[in-house]
């Protein structure tokens, strides 16, 4: 397990997280969660889970986002917080 | 409101962050976690189940009852999103959109008017509508298939490689997804029903609750699969093998079924008429 | 100086899942509109299952695949060189629940939002109660 790229990784979800919650358009909502799910499953894979991986990135980083985009399609595209 | 909420969040996280030191380090053989019940299960499944994977040997065979609950979960959740969403109203109550091809004139016809008879000239859109793109529809023509065979392929190799009846199935799922994507949501609806994937889906888990009932009938334990061995006519061990992978393919149907279902209703609205 | 570093070197992926967390639950809980509490409460999800990821790897030890199955020759199967498969099993299902909910939770708020016409909490409140 290679510290640096562990710790990279790390960071890299942590500030999209933050920036998922904290963008006021809902569609670049969606799109940050899709890409927070998939840093998740690049983690999971460095860590040896590899079933775990696959799944996070079939269903978060596919369907999920579809189901999210979806949902903002079908209702308002912007928040006011 | 965003004070309090955040000075608690804080507090939260500095009580758990303090007990973190009693934490074993990470990656410790020898941490409480690894130590009472795991070494049995890597030692003993490729004797047992002759399925070199473990993950999906325990998940299948030793923990069958969890994935059994979960397949039913998923089913539950397809078909409350159904009930809340779907909304069936006649046909003639919805307004359509109409294009004439050629000048590329756009009608409305409301409620009860009738259709327009020469359907060479007018094709039916949807209200947010993109000219033909020759490149989508003949990409998306030549990699659904390919798609669709590696789901296939992951859902039966998931004794020798990671996989298994999940994520094939949510890969199946994601193909009609695409179909939908790519041509409008009417085509796809002709091609797989909603009543097809809900009796789909109802399939899948009872495949898998099937399986468990037929081990009960031949004499053993619910989901015990060394009682299938005189149907399947192979070894006590191979058998636990091959019921591990009929359970895969319920669960992987059930799964597809549902990934569809839900994308039927929340991209629609639950009307049906025009997806994203 | 060096007890810090290989404190810290030892425990920074649970420092890492707690401030995951947190944010997931600051988020659920401040955040007014209906997609943003549904974001916050993913995040909560799926740092949990980074948690238990992380307490299930071993140092120097390979996949839960067990290779050269085949074959006559058995290599002797020890426990030390793979790593741990239990919490991968558990975080299947826990992956495939959190879908689940996503799904529902889409509905709902689909529905919300045709009922009220709008997306934020203050808003339907105050319909709400003037009804």
């Amino acid at each position: 397990m290679i510290w640096q790229l562990d710790v990279i990784i790390l960071t890299l979800v942590i500030i999209s997280g933050i920036a998922a919650i904290t963008i006021k358009d809902l569609l670049g909502a969606a799109i940050l969660f899709g890409a927070y799910s998939f840093l998740m499953c690049l983690l999971w894979a460095i860590m040896g889970a590899v079933d775990v991986a696959f799944t996070e990135a079939s269903v978060g980083a596919g369907v999920s986002t579809v189901l999210f985009v979806a949902a903002v399609f079908q209702t308002t595209r912007r928040s006011k917080d | 409101m965003k004070a309090i909420a955040f000075i608690t969040v804080m507090l939260c996280g500095s009580l758990i962050m303090f007990s973190t030191f009693e934490f074993p380090d990470w990656g410790d053989p020898q941490s409480p976690a690894s130590s009472h019940l795991s070494p049995y299960f890597i030692e003993q499944s490729l004797v047992d189940t002759a399925v070199p994977n473990i993950v999906t040997a325990v998940l299948a065979d030793y923990r069958g009852f969890d994935t059994m609950f979960e397949t039913t979960v998923i089913f539950a959740a397809g078909l409350a999103c159904f009930f809340l969403l779907r909304t069936f109203t006649k046909k003639s109550r919805t307004e359509r959109l109409y294009r004439h091809s050629s000048t590329g004139i756009i009608i409305n016809i409301k409620k009860g008017g009738k259709r327009p008879d020469d359907s060479s000239k007018f094709e039916r859109i949807d209200s947010l509508w993109t000219p033909y793109d020759l490149i989508i529809k003949t990409t998306c023509r030549l990699i659904i298939p390919s798609i669709q065979l590696f789901a296939l392929y992951v859902i039966a190799h998931g004794h020798h490689s990671p996989g298994g009846g999940f994520q094939g199935g949510v890969i199946l799922g994601a193909s009609i997804i695409l179909l939908a994507i790519s041509n409008d949501l009417r085509s796809t609806l002709r091609r797989m029903s909603e009543k097809a994937s809900a009796i789909m889906a109802a399939a899948g888990v009872l495949i898998y609750v099937g399986t468990g009932l037929l081990c009960l009938l031949m004499g053993a334990a619910f989901l015990d699969y060394e009682a299938l061995a005189p149907l399947l006519q192979s070894g006590r061990i191979m058998a636990r093998s091959h019921g591990i992978l009929i359970v895969e393919i319920g669960v992987g149907l059930a799964v597809m079924a549902v990934m569809i279902w839900l994308y039927y209703n929340i991209s629609s609205a639950g009307k049906h008429d025009e997806g994203l | 100086m060096n007890d810090l570093i290989t404190l810290v070197a030892s425990k920074y992926n649970y420092w890492a899942f707690i401030i995951l967390m947190m944010l997931g639950l600051y988020a659920m809980i401040v955040k007014k509109n209906l997609v943003k509490k549904i974001i916050g409460m993913n995040i909560f999800q799926t740092s949990i299952i980074l948690f238990y990821i992380s307490v299930g790897a071993k140092e120097h030890a390979t996949i839960p695949i067990i290779e050269h199955s085949h074959g006559a020759e058995t290599h002797p199967i020890q426990a030390i060189n793979y790593i741990n498969p239990l919490p991968h099993v558990l975080m299947l299902t826990a992956i495939v629940v959190s879908v689940a909910t996503l799904g529902v939770a889409l509905a709902l708020a689909i529905r919300v939002y045709r009922q009220y016409g709008t997306l934020e909490e203050n808003e339907i409140q105050s319909q709400i109660n003037q009804v």
